[in-house]
C-alpha cells in the first residue's frame, strides 16, 4: 500500500507576521513544499492616483509620502523632480544638495528596516531589527528636527525643500555619520558572519540576470543578481553627478547576496551625504513658485532611484491647476512579480526569507 | 549543510544598552529615608543572623537534625519515619490499605507535601521567568522591558496572568472540542513529572527512583500527544504544520538525547541521578569537560524538543505564526506559555544535574551555601543561556534541523558511547589510579570532540564560506547584461572559487 498526498491550500495573511503588511498569498502545498503559490494584492489600496487628479500639484506631495511610508524623502523627491520637470522650474544647488542629503539619510533607514527584518524573517527573535532600529531612530530625530515629522515627512518642494535644516542639525548628522561604519561592522558581527543566517538565506530565492532584466526588477534586487544598473549614475539627477560612490554588484542572486547589497550601500550612502555635507553652497533653499502652478500642456515621466529600485512619475499635464493624469512606477510591485518563481519548488521557510528579501512595502505596493 | 559550532561560537552580547541622546531622559526617582533606614537595619540582622547560623554549622548542632537547613529532606526523613511508627500502632485493619500497604499514611502525606511543593515552585517560578526572561532579552535588545507594573515591573507577569484569565477563549469552527479542550491541561503533566526525580540536596529528591534516567526520558516525550492533538484538533493549518514538525523534530532529538544520557549512565553506572551528581562530587570532576560531545549533543537536543530558538520552528512565529497553538486563546495559550518556560527551567536543571555537578560545589556545599541554592544558581545559569540564544540566534529550517539530528548529531553521540564505554571499561577492570585517568580521559575526550566536531562536518561537505563570494563587488560605472556578465565571469576566476 501507498500512502498518498494530497496538496492543501495554506493561506497566508492579509494578517500574517512575515508579510510585511496587508498581503495575501495562496499556497498550494504539499507537505512542506510550495507547489504554487497566488498572490493577492490590493488589501491596501487607497487610489492615491485617482484622488491626486483632483488636487493641486503641491497638495499631491503629501499623499507620496504615503504611497512608501519607509522611504518618504525618496518618494518626495522622485515626485517634485517630475513636476518641476512639467513645470520647468529651476532649482538652488543648496536645495539640490539637501535633498540629496535627505534622500540618503531615507535610503539608510529603509535599508535598516529591510535588513534588520528579512533577519526576523529567518527566525531571529527581533535583535538584529532592534539593533537597526537604533541608527534608523537617529535619523527620524533629524527628520523631525528638520520638518517637524519623522515618517510622512512632506519635505521636498516643488523648486526646492520646505525649510533650512536648523543649526543642531549639523553635528547630529556629522556624528551619525561618523558612527555608522562601525555599527555597520557591529553588525558584520552579529549577522553577516552568523553562519544560521547564510544557511537560512544563501541560494535561497536566486534571480539570475537575464531573468532580473527581463522581469524589470531594481533596485537591490537587480544588483544582487550582478547587473550594475543606479539610475544616480546612469541619469543623474540632483547634484549625484558630483558625488563620488560606488555601485555595490553581487553575483549569486539570492537572498543573501541582497542583504549585503544593502549593506554596502548604506556605506556608499554615508560617502555620499560626507560629501554633500562638505560641499553645500550657502544660498536660498527654494524658489519661490506659486502654490498652485499651471504647467504647459504636456507628459513627462521622471525616475529616481529610490531604496527599492526605479521610483517613477508619469505626470500628465493639460494646462489646469491638477495633473490631468498621475501614474506612480512602484519598485515593490514589479519586484515582487518575481516571488512565484523564487518560492515554487521551496519550502515555506525559505519563501518566507524570500519574501523577506524583496523588501516590498504594501503602501507601494497597493499605492 | 551547517556548522552550528561556528554558529555557537559566535554568539555575542553587544555592549552595553545605549540609547538616543536627548529624547528619552531619566525620570528622577524621589528618595526616601524610611527606605535608607529599613536598608540599614535589614543589612544588620541580616548579617547577624548569617552569623548566628554560621556558628551553628561549624558548631555541628545542625547535623542531621530535622531543623537543618541545609537538607530539607532530613526533616522529610523523620516525618516518615514518625508516621510509620503511628501507622503500626494504628488497629488492626487499618495499617494497611490496598496497594499501599503498611506504610499509607508516610506515602499520603508525603505525595500530598511533594506535589504541593512542586506545584508551588513552578508556579512562583514561572512568574520570575516570565520577567527575567523579558528584561535579560529587552536588554540583549537594546529596549528596557516591562518597566511599569511594580517596581522595576516586577508586577508584570501577574498582570500578564490576570489579563490572560480574563481573556475569552475562542474554539474554532470545525474544532474537535474535547480534543481542542484537553492538550493545555494534559501538557501541564510532564512538566510537574519531571521535577519529580531532580536532586536537589543528597537527602532532598521527591521521587528517588533508581531509573532515574529512563524516567526522565519518558516522561519528556509525553508531550508529544499533547501537542499532535492540539494541532490536529484546531482545524488550522498552520497548527497541524507546527504539529508535524514537532513530532518529526521530537522523534529525531530523542535518539542522541538518549545516547548522550547512556555516555553518563556508562561511566556513572547508575541511572540514578542521586548517584550522578554524587558520583560527580566524589571524584571533584563535573562531567562537561569529562564528556562535552554528550554535553553539546543534549544541550542542543534539549533546545529542539524545547522549541526554543535556534530550533523553535514548531512555533516559528515568521511562518507558521504560533504553531500548534496558533488558535489558543485566554489562559489556555497562558498555560502553553507556561509549560514552555518552565520545560526550559527543567531542561536547564537536568544541565545541571548531568553535567555541571548537580548540588555539589567542590565540597563547600557542606558549609555556608545549602546545596539546594547551589543547584538553582546552575539552573538559573542555563536558563540564561537558553534566553541568550532567543536573543540572538536566526531559526534553522526543518530539513538543515532533520539532516542535523540524524547525519551529524546521532553519529557522533554513537561514536562517543563506544569511545566512553571503552574508558569507563577501564576504569571498571584495571587496577588504575583514578585521579591521572580521569585526567587523561577529559583531555583526551576534549580533543576527540573537538576533531570529531569539526572533522565530521567537513566530511559531511560543509565548507565555510569564502570572503570574495561574500561581500559585494563595488562599480564605477553602469552597465546592463553584457557588463553583468563581464563582471560575473572576472567573479568565477579561480582565485575567487569556493562553495557551499
Amino acid at each position: 500500500m501507498t500512502a498518498a498526498t494530497e496538496p492543501y491550500v495554506l493561506n497566508i495573511g492579509p494578517q500574517h507576521p512575515s508579510t510585511h503588511g496587508v498581503f495575501r498569498i495562496r499556497v498550494v502545498m504539499d507537505g512542506e513544499r510550495i507547489e504554487d503559490i497566488d498572490m493577492v494584492v490590493g488589501y491596501l489600496h487607497r487610489s492615491m492616483e485617482k484622488l491626486a487628479e483632483e488636487r493641486t500639484y503641491t497638495q499631491n506631495i503629501p499623499f507620496t509620502d504615503r504611497t512608501d511610508y519607509l522611504a518618504a524623502m525618496s518618494n518626495n523627491l522622485g515626485y517634485c523632480l517630475a513636476a518641476e520637470k512639467l513645470a520647468g522650474v529651476e532649482v538652488p544647488d543648496r536645495a539640490s544638495y539637501l535633498r540629496v542629503i535627505f534622500a540618503e539619510l531615507q535610503r539608510i533607514a529603509s535599508h535598516a528596516m529591510a535588513n534588520g527584518q528579512i533577519v526576523s524573517d529567518a527566525g531571529a527573535w527581533q535583535t538584529p531589527l532592534l539593533y537597526m532600529f537604533r541608527e534608523r531612530e537617529k535619523i527620524l530625530d533629524l527628520f523631525e528636527m528638520t520638518c517637524g515629522a519623522r515618517l510622512t515627512t512632506n519635505y521636498m518642494r516643488i523648486g526646492g525643500v520646505a525649510y533650512d535644516p536648523p543649526d543642531e542639525f549639523y553635528p547630529a548628522v556629522n556624528a551619525l555619520i561618523d558612527e555608522l561604519p562601525d555599527r555597520l561592522d557591529e553588525y558584520n558581527e552579529l549577522i553577516v558572519d552568523n553562519e544560521i543566517f547564510i544557511a537560512r538565506a544563501r541560494g535561497v530565492g536566486v534571480i539570475s540576470a537575464e531573468d532580473a532584466i527581463n522581469a524589470s526588477l531594481t533596485g537591490p534586487m537587480l544588483r544582487a543578481s550582478g547587473v550594475p544598473w543606479d539610475l544616480r549614475k546612469a541619469e543623474p539627477y540632483a547634484v549625484y553627478d558630483r558625488m563620488d560612490f560606488e555601485i555595490p554588484v553581487t553575483q549569486q542572486g539570492d537572498s543573501y547576496d541582497r542583504f549585503m547589497v544593502r549593506m554596502e550601500e548604506v556605506r556608499q550612502s554615508v560617502r555620499i551625504i560626507r560629501q554633500a555635507l562638505d560641499d553645500m553652497p550657502s544660498g536660498a533653499h527654494k524658489t519661490d513658485i506659486p502654490l498652485a502652478i499651471r504647467p504647459e500642456p504636456g507628459e513627462v515621466y521622471s525616475r529616481v532611484e529610490g531604496p527599492r529600485g526605479e521610483l517613477g512619475f508619469y505626470l500628465v499635464s493639460d494646462g489646469g491647476p491638477a495633473p490631468y493624469r498621475f501614474h506612480i512606477r512602484p519598485p515593490s510591485l514589479i519586484n515582487l512579480s518575481l516571488l512565484r518563481d523564487m518560492a515554487v519548488g521551496a519550502s515555506l521557510p525559505d519563501a518566507v526569507v524570500a519574501l523577506g528579501s524583496i523588501d516590498i512595502v504594501l503602501g507601494e505596493v497597493d499605492r | 549543510m551547517i556548522n552550528p559550532v561556528a554558529a555557537v561560537t559566535r554568539l555575542r552580547v553587544m555592549g552595553p544598552a545605549y540609547f538616543p541622546t536627548g529624547i528619552r531622559e531619566r525620570i528622577p526617582r524621589p528618595r526616601s529615608r524610611v527606605l535608607l533606614v529599613a536598608a540599614i537595619v535589614f543589612f544588620v540582622v541580616s548579617n547577624a543572623f548569617n552569623v548566628f547560623l554560621g556558628y551553628l554549622i561549624v558548631n555541628g548542632s545542625l547535623d542531621d537534625k530535622w531543623y537543618d537547613f541545609r537538607d530539607l529532606g532530613i526533616g522529610m526523613r523523620e516525618l516518615t519515619a514518625w508516621l510509620d511508627t503511628q501507622n503500626a500502632s494504628l488497629p488492626s485493619g487499618f495499617d494497611s490499605v490496598g496497594f499501599l500497604g503498611d506504610h499509607w499514611m508516610s506515602y499520603i502525606a508525603t505525595g500530598f507535601i511533594g506535589a504541593f511543593a512542586i506545584l508551588n515552585f513552578i508556579g512562583i517560578v514561572l512568574l520570575i521567568l516570565v520577567w527575567t526572561e523579558r528584561r535579560l532579552l529587552a536588554r540583549i535588545q537594546v529596549r528596557r522591558g516591562p518597566n511599569r507594573v511594580g517596581p522595576y515591573g516586577l508586577l508584570q507577569p501577574l498582570a500578564d496572568a490576570l489579563k490572560l484569565i480574563q481573556k475569552e477563549t475562542l474554539i474554532p469552527e470545525g474544532a474537535d472540542r474535547f480534543l481542542y479542550y484537553l492538550p493545555p491541561v494534559l501538557i501541564f503533566i510532564p512538566l510537574m513529572l519531571v521535577w519529580g526525580v531532580m536532586p536537589w540536596t543528597p537527602n532532598m529528591t521527591y521521587l528517588d527512583v533508581n531509573v532515574g534516567v529512563l524516567y526522565i526520558l519518558a516522561v519528556g516525550s509525553l508531550s508529544t500527544l499533547a501537542i499532535f492533538m492540539a494541532g490536529w484538533s484546531s482545524n488550522n493549518h498552520y497548527a497541524l504544520l507546527g504539529a508535524m514538525r514537532t513530532i518529526a523534530m521530537m522523534i529525531s532529538y530523542a535518539i542522541p538525547q538518549s545516547l548522550s544520557l547512556l555516555a553518563i549512565v556508562l561511566i556513572v553506572g547508575s541511572m540514578n541521578l542521586g548517584d550522578i551528581v554524587a558520583w560527580q562530587s566524589d571524584h571533584n570532576l563535573w562531567l562537561a569537560p569529562l564528556l562535552p560531545l554528550a554535553l553539546f549533543s543534549f544541550f542542543f537536543s534539549a533546545t529542539a524538543e524545547l522549541n526554543r530558538t535556534p530550533n523553535d520552528i514548531a512555533e516559528a512565529e515568521s511562518e507558521i505564526v504560533a504553531g500548534f497553538h496558533t488558535e489558543y486563546s485566554g489562559m489556555k495559550f497562558g498555560l502553553y506559555l507556561a509549560v514552555e518556560l518552565g520545560n526550559a527551567l527543567a531542561v536547564g536543571a537536568l544541565v545541571a544535574t548531568f553535567f555541571l555537578g548537580g548540588w555539589s560545589l567542590f565540597g563547600l556545599e557542606n558549609t555556608l551555601l545549602p546545596p539546594y541554592m547551589i543547584f538553582g544558581v546552575k539552573m538559573a545559569m542555563m536558563y540564561f543561556v537558553f534566553i541568550w540564544l532567543r536573543g540572538t540566534l536566526p531559526r534553522f529550517r526543518l530539513d538543515q534541523l532533520m539532516a542535523f539530528a540524524w547525519k551529524y548529531l546521532i553519529p557522533l553521540t554513537i561514536l562517543n558511547v563506544l569511545i566512553v564505554a571503552v574508558e569507563a571499561s577501564i576504569l571498571a577492570r584495571w587496577d588504575v589510579n583514578e585521579f591521572i585517568s580521569l585526567g587523561l580521559f577529559t583531555i583526551g575526550n576534549i580533543v576527540i570532540a573537538a576533531v570529531l566536531l569539526r572533522g565530521w562536518s567537513r566530511a559531511l561537505g560543509y565548507r565555510p564560506e569564502t570572503e570574495p563570494l561574500m561581500h559585494p563587488t563595488l562599480h564605477g560605472t553602469v552597465g546592463g547584461l553584457k557588463e553583468a556578465q563581464r563582471i560575473s565571469s572576472v567573479a568565477a576566476a579561480p582565485d575567487a572559487a569556493g562553495s557551499r
